[in-house]
């Protein structure tokens, strides 16, 4: 059990008398793929959150490598090496690829007030970065604006990874991306992962999931239907499950059942 | 989103970056249009006004303090501006900065330093102020700072009049001589090089054999000063990145740990105390307060801050880029004296060149932010 790096045991969350999340428990393992799909509403947002430190959850328990723990803040998630990624991907898009990629935790140099932010250390890892996910940044004084949807939530990841991330929460990192770009992302995720990282991939696309995630937790209207590994489960089921198949599947056992009973 | 994923779609059959040339990384620099702006403007009174003393020693001194003063309050305006906020309060601190030198000062017998200091000190305390209530309400800072423009203007208005029974408060000069710091806002700079320029006949002489510019005036250093500081700032250390963030996306730079409200309340004291080294230069070269002054000096700090190249809506621009920005503004407004055009006309050429810097700049922002 040494290779789980975290476990979210029974988390639920309530806001008033509303049940936004209820008993939803999974885990992730290094090098690990885990895909968490749900439909609109079904409590992905507010379990992002939760996971990240914004909520602090109501019930149940969160293990960070064996140690139990709380997070107060997204700075202390962020501290244990969970780094999530949100949709907007706190970029701006005025500033430059290296201003982004440091935001918040610039590189110094020098001694007392005259501390500086070391430019030529940042650019310089920046492109290298950004160079090792096959990204060509000739100039990393561009502005992040001039790049491509794909190439930004490469950026955004590449910069957790780069700041210590062991566990990556990606919100929806194809959702607003074309077939091309989402498939460059989806290759950096799991070549993320191959590096030990443990990945938990958000989104309600089975069609991206399905081929990169290596264990698959279905979420719907706030609680888990439960974690299912690859092998276990063919992309009908799961486009199934997501779409409430499995209801409907319930439904016409018990119509038959429901029919032979009227028939004896 | 559809304009998102058509921009993406543009970019499939390109996924590497294109070789950008050194002309179109210099295109992309907030400050661009300003300086070629400064130029222009130099290049029209050079023809129109050559011969008419504007470009003497003298006439250089006056339009450079102009530019100077307004230079000052702009780039206090402009790294605000930069972190995605503005200060419309700057002109009426201008007049309440004056007062607060001039009373303690003259009626209440403090020394002259000390009095500076207080100033400076009441300055951190309403951009303190101008900060919280913007950050911790979450109300747009032009309502609010709009708010503190007639509060700070009234008050220094009932205030003076309360305490000294009129409207302005003169008899400063006299303290000038002997403070130990009152010189570093009025002393005029390289007098001696001015003297010996003036003997070997290279600027002109009064008719005492004094030239007849004396030096740099103090506010020309601190324009200069205070353009080196805050291009440092922005660009050369984190507090600059953190304000580039905080203006151009506020929820990111929070997510990845700007801390956003410090940066934008340490913006707001910072353009109050801009307010208040003019208020300093001021009041010590006049040698008196007046509660009406920094007038509208708000919305001309503001118009040299987008000229130089500042988005209204934060993120981007560059204290260079104000800095000409006032020059330009102090240029044409001492310029116009020396040629035929009626004075009248100066305040529809500051507005046509304020749409002109408007127009320019969101052209330069679809540049820089698109995917192209």
């Amino acid at each position: 059990m040494s290779d789980v790096l975290v476990e979210f045991n029974n988390i639920s969350k309530f806001f008033g008398s509303v049940i936004a999340l209820k008993d939803v428990t999974m885990k992730v393992k290094k090098g690990e793929i885990m895909c968490l799909l749900g439909d609109n509403g079904a409590g992905k947002s507010t379990l992002i959150k939760t996971l990240s430190g914004v909520h602090k959850p109501d019930e149940g328990e969160i293990i960070v490598e064996g140690k139990k723990t709380e997070f107060d803040s997204p700075r202390d998630a962020l501290d244990m090496g969970i780094a999530t990624v949100y949709q907007d991907l706190a970029l701006v898009s005025l500033m430059s690829v290296t201003r982004n990629f440091f935001m918040g935790r610039e590189p110094k140099k020098g001694f007392g007030p005259f501390k500086s932010f070391d430019i030529q250390k940042a650019n310089r890892i920046a492109a290298e970065r950004m160079g090792q996910i096959g990204i060509d940044i000739r100039d990393p004084s561009q502005a992040v604006g001039t790049m491509s949807g794909g190439e930004r939530q490469c950026l955004a990841i590449s910069r957790a990874i780069y700041f210590g991330a062991k566990v990556l929460i990606l919100d929806e990192p194809t959702s607003a991306l074309g077939v091309h770009q989402a498939s460059v992302v989806l290759k950096y995720i799991v070549k993320a992962a191959s590096q030990g990282l443990g990945v938990i991939l958000i989104t309600h696309n089975v069609h991206h999931a399905y081929p990169v995630g290596n264990s698959f937790t279905i979420l719907n209207r706030g609680k888990s239907l439960g974690t299912y590994p690859k092998k276990n489960l063919s992309r009908e089921k799961l486009l199934g499950m997501m779409a409430g198949g499995e209801e409907l599947d319930k439904l016409e056992v018990e119509l038959k059942e429901m029919d032979r009973i009227s028939n004896n | 989103m559809s304009l998102k994923e058509q921009s993406i779609k543009g970019k499939i059959h390109d996924e590497r970056l294109r070789k950008v040339s050194k002309l179109k990384v210099l295109l992309n620099r907030p400050e661009l249009g300003a300086l070629g702006g400064s130029v222009l403007v130099f290049i029209f009174f050079g023809i129109i006004a050559g011969d008419t003393g504007m470009f003497s020693a003298y006439g250089t001194i006056n339009f450079l303090e102009v530019s100077a003063n307004l230079g000052i309050i702009a780039i206090g305006a402009a790294m605000l501006m930069i972190g995605g906020e503005f200060d419309l309060s700057v002109g009426s601190m201008i007049g309440f900065a004056g007062i607060c030198i001039a009373i303690p000062a003259i009626y209440w017998g403090w020394p002259l330093w000390m009095a500076i200091l207080f100033a400076f000190s009441m300055a951190v305390l309403v951009g303190y102020l101008n900060g919280i209530l913007v950050v911790r309400t979450g109300l747009p800072s032009f309502i609010v700072t709009l708010a503190m423009l007639f509060i700070l203007r009234g008050a220094t208005l009932a205030l003076t009049r309360l305490i000294t029974g009129r409207t302005q408060v003169p008899g400063l000069r006299v303290l000038i001589e002997n403070d130990p710091i009152a010189w570093i806002f009025s002393a005029d700079a390289f007098k001696s090089l001015f003297i010996w320029m003036g003997n070997i006949g290279l600027i002109a002489l009064r008719t005492d054999g004094t030239p007849l510019a004396t030096g740099i005036p103090a506010s020309v250093l601190w324009w200069i000063g205070l353009t080196v500081f805050a291009t440092w700032i922005l660009m050369k250390t984190s507090y600059g990145n953190w304000i580039f963030g905080a203006g151009g996306d506020k929820n990111g730079a929070r997510n990845v740990g700007v801390p956003v409200n410090r940066v934008k309340t340490s913006l707001f004291i910072g353009t109050a105390v801009c307010a208040t080294i003019y208020a300093c230069v001021q009041v010590l070269d006049a040698g008196s307060a007046d509660t009406m002054r920094g007038n509208l000096k708000e919305l001309e700090a503001i118009v040299a801050a987008v000229v130089g190249g500042c988005l209204l809506t934060g993120g981007y621009g560059s204290a260079i880029g104000a800095a000409f920005g006032a020059l330009i503004f102090g240029t044409v407004s001492m310029g116009i004296y020396y040629t035929e055009v009626d004075t009248d006309w100066f305040k529809v050429f500051l507005g046509v060149m304020m749409l002109i810097a408007v127009i320019f700049n969101n052209f330069i922002r679809r540049r820089v932010t698109e995917n192209k």
